[in-house]
């Protein structure tokens, strides 16, 4: 499969954001979102979990199953926010499909509601998905208005996934159903959405840190999804920790204890503190830590850049994603090209 | 003991707990991503070379990890973990979760064997034993009270450190289980199988009206064959859904005896200590033991007693002198990030701790660089040790 460059992703229509459980999924996929409704686009930021983080992200009232503006951007773009819920999108999906009126009711009354999106495999996942494919694809002037020349009520619609380790099977909806649902209507919507989803304009956005076990598991992640025929679109490495040392400074802490001892001394007195003993040794261990997780970070970024996909780099941020941090990430995209 | 303040609170005596022979389970729960598997590994190290007869139950462990326990293959059962020091009189095993493997010994022990067999075979059964979404949590569930029956019979073990399965929610390892439960023994399930009873009719007047409309409804959504084999499925699984049942719920009687001890990890940031908050009001309001709160990857402070101002000040003399480029000027700077980083993660865990006064914490140190040997799992059990 070929993998995009970074000006390609602006071209998306659905873009599906993954990653190791902790990376920063999340907080990416806002961003990403934010980014491409600054340009001007009509966007919709959906989560599939009910973990409420966008509702955390944006500092929000929870999200329900109704779709929410965010954000207007003076661009004229917007931001949508919407928690989807598997057992919203099933009786939406019946009620759309089949009219079911009082027999969707029954189901309900039954427990097959609750089977069908809590028990029965994939068609969980087929449900979630099958809501994204519906405001993926919903005409401009809304459900089966007259789509004019094609237009669609969304520009892009940014998908906060799951993680990794669930997401090639929550995306790879076909199989997921194939072994319970060899033909028949469940079959059929899932064929639709599959189609959706290998579509160039759908991407896969998968989000790291560069140590080891998240760049592992993404690089693993990677040749999964491609495995299922999906795109790739960008790797977004997460917290990179800016070098705070030169590479002079980086060989001086190679030097002898008393000489640095020494040096540190005459410095710090210089800086007007008053240099004790924990202290000197304290700066030069936070020193040659900070030497050892550059040089970890270095060699996963060599990985990374050897995987293919364009790179996205993001900065770990001092005071953290919880102050206002998504907007500085918002416009690390912007800068590199993202939208 | 000095006087308990609320910025600093009791800690967590993890080589207490690892010592208490009267804990038998130790439960590692969490958000994804806070290291609840290398805590595992860490405490069941730490336990089996302090004298414990340890068998570790991992779900989905990353794979250098994986391979430091010397799990190569998934194979269901504990092995021994070599290099690890026996010399006080403990041992070490570990094992990685088949979760199908497991539910298909769960159907074989329950059901006669052409029963058993037809089980197996039916489509809708391999669907549901390998990706439902609730079948991880429950497996673990069951594997962890077979363990403990093995346990018991044969005096392999005197600890089971178990890791729990990366959930959308923590919250889902303790209700994953229970749904399946009461879908098992709830309506639809009887409904699906009132066709195939002698005498379904009579059946299903027992409901209300609305079954028909119901059953007419998914052989249209679902499409005849799916519901055909679900239904088959259901009608095989019907011998064994009392076993089922009491299972689960033995299980998860287990989880409230004193025996056990759950501890919640999470990272220093606002949303895996909410994560954790959750679960800790939840074991409390199931009365299940938590033993306390392990908070990973902390930042450590070189030096310490140098404040982020005063570090500041420092750097602002230098800058001025011309000397910005100088090692001090670098490690200063690199002083000021750790600190506030440090002080902001200090800020979520005190925050945390004044909303649970009881509940015992430990942190651990963030290493510089990542854990993934027999080594640096006992470094981590060192740091939990405190």
């Amino acid at each position: 499969m070929p993998s995009s460059t970074l000006a390609e992703l602006s071209a998306a229509r659905l873009h599906v954001v993954t990653g190791k459980g902790g990376v920063g999924k999340t907080t990416v996929a806002a961003a990403l979102a934010l980014a491409l409704a600054s340009t001007g686009k009509r966007v919709l930021l959906a989560e599939v979990e009910g973990r409420q983080g966008l509702s955390q992200t944006f500092d929000v009232p929870p999200l329900g199953t109704d779709e929410v503006r965010l954000v207007s951007h003076p661009s004229g773009g917007e931001l949508w926010g919407l928690s989807v819920d598997a057992k919203a999108a099933l009786l939406e999906y019946l009620q759309l499909f089949y009219k079911l009126g009082r027999a969707g009711t029954a189901l309900e009354k039954v427990g097959a509601i609750d089977f069908a999106t809590t028990i029965a495999p994939g068609v969980r996942d087929v449900l979630l998905i099958g809501k994204i494919y519906e405001a993926a694809g919903r005409p401009r002037g809304g459900r089966g208005g007259g789509s004019k020349g094609g237009a669609l009520h969304y520009d892009a619609v940014v998908l906060d996934a799951p993680p990794t380790g669930r997401a090639v099977r929550f995306l790879n909806v076909n199989a997921g159903v194939a072994d319970v649902a060899r033909m028949g209507p469940i079959k059929s919507q899932a064929d639709s959405i599959t189609r959706m989803l290998h579509d160039p304009r759908t991407l896969v956005h998968m989000v790291t840190l560069l140590e080891e076990m998240p760049v592992q598991e993404s690089l693993d992640g990677l040749r999964d999804l491609e495995a299922v025929g999906l795109h790739i679109g960008a790797l977004v490495v997460n917290q990179i920790r800016e070098p705070r040392l030169t590479a002079a400074n980086l060989a001086a802490l190679d030097g002898a204890d008393d000489d640095l001892d020494e040096l540190l001394r005459t410095e710090l007195t210089a800086a007007g503190l008053r240099p004790t003993g924990p202290m000197v040794k304290g700066l030069v261990q936070e020193g040659r830590d900070h030497a050892l997780r550059l040089e970890l970070q270095d060699e996963m970024a060599k990985e990374i850049a050897a995987a293919g996909p364009p790179v996205i780099e993001l900065p770990a941020l001092a005071d953290g994603i919880e102050e206002g941090g998504v907007a500085v990430l918002t416009d690390e995209l912007l800068a590199q090209g993202v939208a | 003991m000095a006087t308990r303040t609320p910025t600093t609170p009791t800690s967590l005596d993890v080589d207490g707990l690892l010592a208490d022979p009267g804990v038998g389970i130790i439960v590692c729960c969490g958000s994804g991503g806070v290291g609840k598997t290398t805590t595992a590994a860490a405490l069941g190290i730490r336990a089996a070379e302090s004298g414990r007869k340890v068998v570790v139950l991992t779900i989905d462990p990353a794979r250098r990890l994986a391979q430091s326990l010397g799990l190569t293959e998934l194979d269901n059962t504990p092995r021994p973990v070599a290099g690890v020091d026996l010399g006080n009189g403990g041992s070490l095993d570990a094992m990685m979760l088949d979760m199908k493997r497991t539910f298909d010994e769960v159907v074989e022990a329950h059901a006669t064997p052409d029963k058993a067999a037809q089980i197996l075979e039916n489509p809708f059964y391999q669907a549901v034993s390998s990706s439902f979404a609730g079948t991880q949590e429950y497996m673990a569930m069951e594997k962890l009270g077979q363990l403990r029956t093995q346990a018991e019979r044969d005096g392999t073990w005197d600890l089971i450190v178990v890791d729990t399965p990366p959930s959308r929610s923590a919250l889902d390892f303790l209700d994953a289980p229970k749904r399946l439960g009461s879908f098992l023994d709830g309506r639809f399930v009887r409904l699906l199988m009132a066709p195939a009873k002698a005498g379904g009719r009579a059946y299903l007047k027992v409901f209300s009206v609305g079954v028909d409309l119901a059953q007419r409804t998914l052989s249209r959504v679902l499409g005849g064959q799916m519901l055909q084999d679900v239904q088959t499925f259901v009608a095989a699984l019907d011998t064994m859904f009392g076993g089922f049942r009491e299972r689960a719920d033995v299980t998860y009687a287990l989880l409230k005896e004193d025996t056990t001890a759950f501890v919640v990890i999470a990272s220093p940031d606002r949303d895996a200590l909410r994560e954790a908050a959750f679960f800790v009001d939840r074991l409390g309001q199931e009365r299940m033991p938590l033993a306390g709160v392990v908070v990973n990857r902390l930042q450590s402070l070189g030096a310490s007693a140098l404040s982020a101002s005063r570090a500041e000040d420092g750097l602002g003399q230098l800058t001025e002198a011309g000397d910005e480029d100088s090692l001090t000027a670098g490690l200063l700077s690199l002083h000021v990030d750790l600190a506030s980083t440090a002080a902001r993660q200090h800020g979520f865990v005190s925050r945390f701790a004044a909303s649970h006064p009881h509940v015992r914490l430990s942190t651990v140190a963030a290493s510089a660089t990542d854990v993934h040997d027999l080594d640096g799992l006992r470094e981590v059990g060192r740091l939990l040790a405190g």
